[in-house]
């Protein structure tokens, strides 16, 4: 039984859905992140996990326990907030010894313990200043730290890095990762930012709309996007997402019909799960799927470059193809200019086909 | 968290302290430039807006006939003799002594302001937090009408409420004047406060529900600290305003109830005439608590009106 567990769970807020019947499950030890663009809803499902907002319908159970009805403090969890939420008018010392004022001890033990989780998150030096007086990076690791002192059944995390900048938060996401392989428990992070859930997460769960689109690990949700919005929102760039139709019958390669061409592009998976020949469909190419070649052929797109962003170790190239952009990312070095003729073939294997009401088909 | 490394953050408060320093530098050189010509004009302003206040407290320490001198003068023998009679009797030529006995006067106005604007602090707290946090339906009507008890002029009301307190039996005591100025303040305590708590960011509760706390905690530990400055403000507003309260306080205060404004006034015609010298050593006297309070809570009253105006 998973350390957490959704069923059919919904938030409305008047007649808006914010949530709508989510089913999700957190085994213990593992980190889930729930991914979307803003108002998708995963805030809105954190905060019912933690109990602080009711849920409408459906069913919270942590730790084999259904919560629904419990108080946040009742539900054994810990919280990060996005805006580190420390109390102002404490010092950092009480800020983390706070948690521990509904468990009776005595003053030395909550002493010893505030002392350990100060050392372990290098807080030692700040124990006496208010959180007014804090850096950003030290306000971030109070917030961890108050936390988990209490060592709570499971964790969830606010968009935990969102303030910090580039340098201090990719410096958090690797040590957020090692504190929490080294925790083990049931994790929820709430982010929109994929690269912090791809790192840090061992599942992703993307969400739009109040829906769960996919749950995969982030290979899964990188590699075999469930539809085109997962396919459309991993991944920098954005993959290449080409409309058409389907030209002809073939086994293992599938013809189609887009951008004022026919194309041959090589599939895995069996041309059964395709539409008929002249339906409509989708197919993703990633920018980084692509390999040069020479000369124009049936399996390969030839445009002009019109734009070239060079991103350090790759080159961004906007190909143009009518009236449409084909984004490819070469290493660095390849001598192009803007102007240049440029025909690219995908590599075999990395050509998702996506169906008109956006499923993925093959592979 | 292991392995990390605070020379991030040092490197940032330096450039922090840095900037700070520079700007403290820029200040000296445009305090140096322009703004002796404005500290001049300011000087000068609030010269001429304190006068009325010097003269009152120059006119405290005169005699009876260098305060009635024409032209004024400035300079003279100070005595203290009208501060003696504050607390006495004041004596007058050709007329019969009376007694003044401030000493209750003073005492009653500040238990009645004190009390008065404690209590409105209390019950308003409690209640903006309430219309802040768990907001009825129709909160912004309930908002508007403890506004509206603000609209009409006080005086408007004055015949129902001395009836009131002829009924009630109110009528010159200190609970029926407490309760009234309580009243008075309770509007703009609601709505002073409940600005300070919306601007209190809701995370911090949040985070306090799940570490634990009861909704009580959350008020008194969490919010509460957050809105000190807030309750400085609205304390010296309110105390200001019940201070020199005189409509309600001259027709609802019993003899021994009177407050100074009252008892001030009533010093004034009788066999005795208008003597300026005493009058002013009250008032003189009746200015120190409100500036006391104010400096005390200065730095606090500071942040308060300026609560919001700095993004934080």
């Amino acid at each position: 039984m998973a350390e957490i567990e959704l069923r059919g769970l919904t938030k409305r807020f008047g007649k808006m859905i914010a949530v709508n019947a989510v089913d999700l499950d957190v085994e213990a030890g593992e980190v889930m992140c729930l991914l979307g663009p803003s108002g998708c809803g995963k805030t809105t499902t954190l905060r019912m996990i933690a109990g602080l907002e009711w849920a409408s319908a459906g069913d919270i159970t942590i730790a084999g326990k259904r919560v629904n009805d419990l108080r946040p403090a009742q539900r054994d969890i810990a919280m990060v907030f996005q805006f580190y939420a420390l109390y102002p008018s404490l010092t950092v010392a009480e800020n983390l010894a706070f948690p521990l004022h509904v468990e009776k001890q005595t003053r030395e033990q909550i002493a010893a313990r505030v002392r350990r989780i100060a050392k372990l998150l290098e807080l030692e030096h700040v124990l006496d200043r208010l959180p007014g007086r804090l850096a950003e990076g030290e306000k971030q690791r109070v917030a961890v730290g108050r936390a988990v002192i209490r060592d709570p059944t499971c964790f969830l995390f606010d968009e935990p890095l969102s303030r910090l900048d580039i340098a201090l938060r990719q410096e958090m996401r690797g040590q957020i990762k090692t504190l929490l392989s080294g925790l083990k428990r049931a994790t929820v992070i709430v982010t929109h930012d994929q690269i912090e859930a791809l790192t840090i997460g061992n599942r992703i769960a993307v969400m739009r709309d109040g829906l769960i689109e996919q749950v995969a690990t982030p290979h899964d949700i990188f590699a075999t996007p469930a539809n085109l919005f997962v396919a459309g929102f991993i991944g920098t760039p954005q993959m290449n997402l080409v409309e058409g139709t389907r030209a002809e019958n073939t086994d293992d390669r599938l013809a189609l019909s887009a951008l004022g061409q026919r194309v041959i592009l090589p599939i895995d998976g069996t041309a059964r799960t395709l539409p008929p020949v002249g339906e409509p469909l989708t197919i993703g190419i990633r920018p980084r799927a692509f390999e040069p070649v020479n000369e124009t052929g049936p399996d390969r797109f030839s445009g002009n470059i019109d734009v070239i962003e060079p991103l350090g170790a790759e080159t961004l190239l906007h190909i143009s193809l009518g009236d449409h952009d084909l984004r490819v990312v070469l290493p660095r070095g390849a001598g192009l200019r803007p102007g240049d003729r440029l025909h690219v073939r995908p590599l075999d294997g990395q050509v998702l086909v996506f169906a008109a009401d956006g499923r993925r088909l093959a592979p | 968290m292991p392995g990390s490394s605070p020379g991030h953050e040092d490197r940032k408060n330096t450039d922090r302290a840095e900037g700070r320093l520079a700007m403290r530098f820029r200040r000296k050189r445009e305090i140096g430039r322009a703004g002796l010509r404005r500290s001049l004009v300011a000087t000068i302003i609030s010269l001429i807006y304190f006068f009325p206040v010097l003269w009152i407290i120059l006119t405290a320490f005169k005699t009876h006939n260098d305060a009635l001198a024409v032209p004024p003068i400035f300079l003279f023998e100070p005595t203290l003799e009208n501060f003696v009679s504050v607390f006495s009797r004041a004596y007058s030529k050709g007329a019969e002594a009376i007694d003044t006995g401030f000493a209750l006067f003073f005492f009653n106005s500040i238990f009645t302001a004190g009390t008065s604007v404690l209590l409105a602090l209390i019950i308003g707290t409690v209640a903006a937090y309430g219309f802040s946090r768990y907001p009825l339906k129709g909160n912004e009507t309930y908002m508007f009408i403890i506004l509206t008890t603000r609209m009409l002029p006080p005086i408007i009301v004055i015949i129902p409420i001395f009836l009131m307190f002829r009924v009630t039996g109110f009528s010159g005591t200190y609970h029926g004047l407490i309760l009234l100025y309580a009243a008075f303040n309770l509007p703009f305590t609601i709505w002073m406060m409940k600005s300070f708590f919306d601007e209190l960011p809701r995370e911090v509760e949040d985070a306090a529900r799940m570490d634990g706390s009861s909704e009580w905690h959350v008020f008194f530990r969490i919010c509460l600290p957050q809105v000190k400055a807030g309750i400085a403000a609205t304390a010296v507003f309110g105390l200001i305003l019940t201070w020199n309260e005189f409509l309600f306080s001259l027709l609802l205060s019993g003899v021994n109830t009177r407050t100074v404004p009252v008892a001030m006034a009533q010093t004034i015609g009788g066999d005795i005439g208008v003597r300026w010298g005493l009058l002013a050593a009250i008032e003189t006297l009746f200015l120190i608590p409100v500036v006391l309070v104010t400096f005390l809570l200065q730095n606090q009253f500071l942040r308060g009106v300026t609560f919001g105006t700095i993004k934080r």
